[in-house]
């Protein structure tokens, strides 16, 4: 890079619910965090402007380091061309705007009306209502619809290639008719994709092309026994970027903010959304470190999963954005997805129903709010396992293609997937996952976080986990950018938190009291045998960076790595935590019938991962 | 930090509201810049495309869709009148033949010679705009409906459930602390919109619509009375277009919560005046609240009367919003700007609460939020 060297680095993630800030500097030689500053994202009234969740989390950053980062007036970051004050340069990622909000719509409900929802639901939308021919609404009832919900985006299908033309176009018609305004922005098009009939895609134009920001893709149903999804779901995301989150209030400023100077001129450096951001991290992870890497990004509105999986020859990455499952702004939808008895589950302690369901809805209606009471942590906590359980589901049935290839999808292979398990998410096969995300990151003990994910998305054999330390991916991500050195000095030296390996033996052996024995043998020659018995979890304390040889030889039907009974050999790394032995079972995996028992076993997990202060053990519901 | 941002929902006792009225698709505004409306007046209108019958008249006639073009009686295009007979099978030597009749009164809009069916359509829907505040209208907006402002007491709820509704406010509570009780409401609230205390019931919702009242205002209700009255599980917070025949807006969230003092007696001053509520939430970023809007008598205006909203500073009033001190008032003592452990291990930047009993409590800042009184 032409110009002076960049030593003094702040970045913004401005999240649907925070906006973090952190500050990088270089000393002696290495990019280091020096400070981070959290405040909340206010795209909200009163203030209904992005950049004041800025000033707020960098101020804070000024507040603890006694320095000053933004300018005069507060009118954005300080950044400078010759190191005198402020920074060197200023970035930001985004993904204030609570999630993509859709509308679909399809000639008839259960087939085009359908394939539509499943290609926005894949691309990480909430559906708010599928408009179709014959949903039983008049014209005027759904034009209403259509403007009330003020969708972010519209996909409209309808018609196999070859067929319908007139009720195409009678749904633009309705379309145009509703004008909706979007959320954000004045004067700004609403973005329109249509996936439909090839034959009327001219006649669509012609009703909608004025008005919306339109998109002709492939049509997502060309015949009937056929979908084609990718086109129209890559389009989503295409315009998700481009027009949907640069609306938010506030942003046009904060691009002019984010930039640095390169031999004396002013140089933008692009606001970059938050999933993107944290993807191209774990992509430079696993291409780094030559393994196949999971990251989850657990937000307020969105759950994010991202994967790099080997497939043949090749690695694929694949993304999904569960747009319904948050923490905050999609708390409910977790309750209502996940169901009652699933959160409860995890609960250790009896809640009435209906006050759990309140202090739900009070967290959905004041989505900033923190838990203070151990007790609101526990049931914050289950409410995330879910929410991570049912986002790597979804990830799941979408990270099914090769890349490159179009993921198309006839009747006969989406029945032959789930015979087959098709999908290219392999836990046994994992190496690393990685959690991110306040509950996560945020977690008051790392074994928290350690026990959450190992919870929702129990790996297999043998799997080294890790949390984003403050939640920085994402800014590491646009780092990354422009500086890519910086951006992986910061992520192994500050980021990246091993919390250590876990070892999950998995399969079904219903006799075997001990699903596997390991041998272990330390750097000093010492060595170790463990038993990982049934039904129990335990950690062996192992710092980070230590390693030791294990041989870990699994019992009958039961895999570790190498297949069902077969001897694994390799290093077993530790971390935060230290080594997890799983012997609570994978595929199934099962938690106890019996309530009392359940809560016996959920009090000895926590127990032996020293996961709540002890006084868990004696709380109970209510106040 | 001297203060810190937080979050609050509007409540002034007197302020300019401004509201856009704007027609489904274009049409036609009645009325002019700088004129006066009430609630009812009509400002705009326009007619939406009528719906659509579709009639597979191969099917009725029992022949290939391409042979019923010349057996038609009407053209594409034609007015046509229920029972109209639309076509006609040649028969059997003049005999058994198939009659087409139209189901409506409407339009032959067109028929399609490949699927054999016919789009008829109905006379177009007549759409009216009213007014929703009494104010006036300082802006038209050509072909697509006006802007009205008026100068109201303004209250924001934090979620609510229904669309825009009208009626005179009534107080049927002695304080924000109480419940709003089905005995409370009988045949007087009849078209009302009954400010409560603290909560109401899924009874006492279901006894208010039929008793006809328009709108209820409380602190709180339940979440399984919502899932009950709504018929199912709310997911995510978007709201105002469900048609229960009652507007519902909470002013604290979901429980039993005492309604902020202020929110109280502020609304019970406008008693006997007309109110203007809207239950439609959208929470989400550029998050829209319900609201509650009483258009006041010029005399009564008073600018300036709500404080600069986000600013939290010592002896600012607040409210606590998250367990354990959900729902309870009090104002900020102290700022500290150290991180603090709370009870949950989590380390967080907190403030010190007053209470209105004096007692002190420590709660994370992103707990409470901002009283504008």
């Amino acid at each position: 890079m032409a110009g002076k060297e960049i030593t003094r680095i702040m970045a913004t993630d401005c999240g649907s619910t925070t906006t973090k800030a952190i500050l990088i500097e270089k000393k002696d030689g290495e990019y280091r965090l020096i400070r981070r500053g959290e405040a909340p994202t206010t795209v909200e009234a009163p203030a209904e402007d992005v950049t004041k969740g800025v000033l707020n989390a960098v101020g804070e950053i000024e507040d603890l380091e006694g320095r000053k980062f933004l300018k005069e007036g507060g009118d954005g970051v300080q950044v400078s061309s010759d190191s005198t004050d402020g920074v060197d340069i200023y970035m930001s990622t985004s993904s204030a705007g609570g999630g993509l909000q859709m509308t679909v719509a399809g000639v008839v409900k259960s087939m085009t009306g359908e394939s539509a929802q499943r290609a926005a639901l894949g691309a990480g939308a909430i559906v708010m209502d599928v408009v179709a021919s014959n949903d039983g609404r008049l014209p005027h009832e759904k034009v209403a619809d259509i403007r009330r919900l003020r969708p972010d985006m519209i996909l409209l299908s309808g018609g196999i290639d070859g067929g319908t033309i007139d009720h195409v176009v009678e749904l633009a018609e309705i379309i145009k008719a509703a004008d909706p305004k979007p959320r954000f922005g004045m004067g700004y098009k609403l973005p329109v994709i249509y996936a439909g009939n090839k034959d009327a895609s001219e006649e669509v134009s012609k009703e909608l092309g004025e008005q919306v920001e339109l998109k002709i893709v492939d049509n997502l149903r060309p015949v009937l026994e056929r979908e084609n999804l990718t086109p129209a779901r890559d389009s989503i995301h295409e315009l998700f970027m481009e027009h949907v989150m640069a609306q938010a209030p506030g942003y046009p400023r904060l691009m002019d903010w984010a930039g640095h100077y390169v031999d004396g001129k002013w140089e933008k450096v692009p606001i970059m959304p938050t999933p993107g951001a944290v993807g191209k991290l774990i992509e430079i992870v696993a291409k780094n470190e030559g393994i196949e890497v999971m990251g989850v990004d657990i937000g307020g509105a969105t759950t994010d999963v991202f994967s790099v999986f080997n497939s043949g020859e090749e690695t694929v990455f694949n993304r999904t954005v569960s747009a319904n499952l948050g923490m905050s702004y999609s708390v409910s939808n977790v309750l209502a997805s996940a169901g009652f008895d699933n959160v409860m589950r995890w609960v250790p302690f009896h809640m009435d129903e209906a006050d759990l369901r309140n202090r739900i809805r009070n967290k959905m209606i004041r989505p900033t709010t923190i838990p203070q009471m151990l007790k609101e942590l526990v049931v914050e906590q289950a409410i995330a396992r879910e929410a991570l359980r049912l986002a790597l589901v979804q990830h799941k049935e979408l990270a099914t293609g090769l890349k490159g290839v179009s993921q198309e999808r006839t009747i006969g292979d989406a029945f032959e997937q789930t015979q087959t398990g098709a999908t290219l998410v392999n836990m046994m096969t994992l190496d690393l996952l990685i959690g991110s995300g306040g509950v996560l990151s945020h977690a008051p003990r790392r074994s928290q976080a350690a026990l959450m994910v190992i919870d929702a998305f129990l790996p297999e054999g043998i799997t080294m986990l890790a949390v984003d330390s403050i939640f920085m991916m994402p800014q590491l991500g646009v780092l990354s950018e422009v500086l890519p050195e910086a951006a992986t000095e910061v992520f192994d030296k500050d980021c990246l938190i091993r919390l250590g390996t876990c070892v999950a033996p998995a399969g079904e052996n219903k006799k075997a009291a001990v699903l596997a024995e390991v041998h272990i043998t330390k750097q000093d020659g010492s060595s170790l045998d463990i038993s990982i018995e049934k039904g129990k979890i335990f950690v062996e304390p192992m710092d980070v960076g230590k390693k030791v040889t294990a041989v870990i030889k699994p019992a009958k039907n039961l895999d570790v790595g190498n297949g069902p009974g077969i001897e694994w050999q390799g290093e077993l790394e530790g971390g935060v935590v230290g080594i997890v032995f799983d012997g609570r079972g994978r595929r199934p995996f099962n938690l106890p019938e019996d309530d009392s028992r359940r809560v016996e076993k959920l009090q000895e997990w926590s127990e032996a991962l020293d996961i709540y202060p002890e006084r868990f053990i004696n709380l109970e519901g209510g106040e | 930090m001297a203060f810190a941002y937080t979050p609050g929902l509007r409540v002034a006792p007197s302020t300019l509201v401004r509201k856009e009225r704007r027609l489904p698709l274009a049409g036609e505004t009645l009325v002019g810049t700088g004129d006066p409306v009430i609630a009812e007046t009509i400002v705009a209108t326009t007619h939406l495309p009528g719906n659509v019958k579709m009639l597979n008249i191969a099917n009725v006639m029992g022949l290939p869709p391409g042979d019923i073009h010349e057996l038609l009686f009407v053209a594409e295009g034609d007015v046509i009148e229920e029972n109209q007979t639309l076509g006609q099978t040649k028969g059997l030597f003049g005999l058994f033949k198939n009659t087409v009749r139209s189901p409506i009164h409407g339009v032959f809009e067109s028929y399609n010679k490949i699927t054999g069916q016919a789009v008829l359509r109905e006379p177009p829907i007549p759409v009216e705009i009213d007014a929703y505040l009494k104010g006036t209208v300082t802006e038209v907006l050509e072909n697509e409906g006006v802007i009205v402002e008026t100068n109201a007491t303004y209250v924001q709820g934090i979620f609510g459930i229904g669309g825009e509704t009208r009626g005179e406010l009534k107080v049927l509570t002695d304080g924000p602390a109480d419940e709003l009780t089905e005995e409370l409401i009988d045949e007087s609230c009849k078209g009302k919109v009954l400010l409560g205390g603290s909560f109401v019931s899924y009874e006492t919702l279901n006894k208010a619509i039929k008793t006809g009242v328009k709108a209820i205002i409380v602190g709180g209700f339940d979440d399984k009375d919502l899932k009950k009255f709504l018929g199912y599980d709310l997911g995510v917070a978007i709201t105002g277009h469900e048609k229960k025949g009652i507007t519902l807006i909470l002013t604290e969230g979901f429980g039993r919560m005492t309604m902020a003092h202020g929110t109280f007696k502020l609304l019970r001053s406008r008693e006997g005046m007309l109110a203007s509520v809207n239950g439609a939430t959208q929470i989400r970023a550029g998050v829209m609240r319900p609201e509650v809007v009483i258009p006041l008598e010029k005399a009564e205006v008073s600018k300036d009367t709500e404080k600069q909203a986000g600013a939290m500073d010592i002896g600012s009033p607040v409210r606590c919003i998250r367990a354990p001190y959900f729902g309870k008032l009090g104002t900020v003592e102290a700022l500290p700007a150290e991180l603090m452990v709370l009870d949950s291990e989590a380390k967080v930047r907190v403030l010190n609460v007053k209470f209105e009993n004096g007692e002190i409590a420590t709660v994370p800042r992103a707990n409470v939020e901002l009283i504008e009184e």
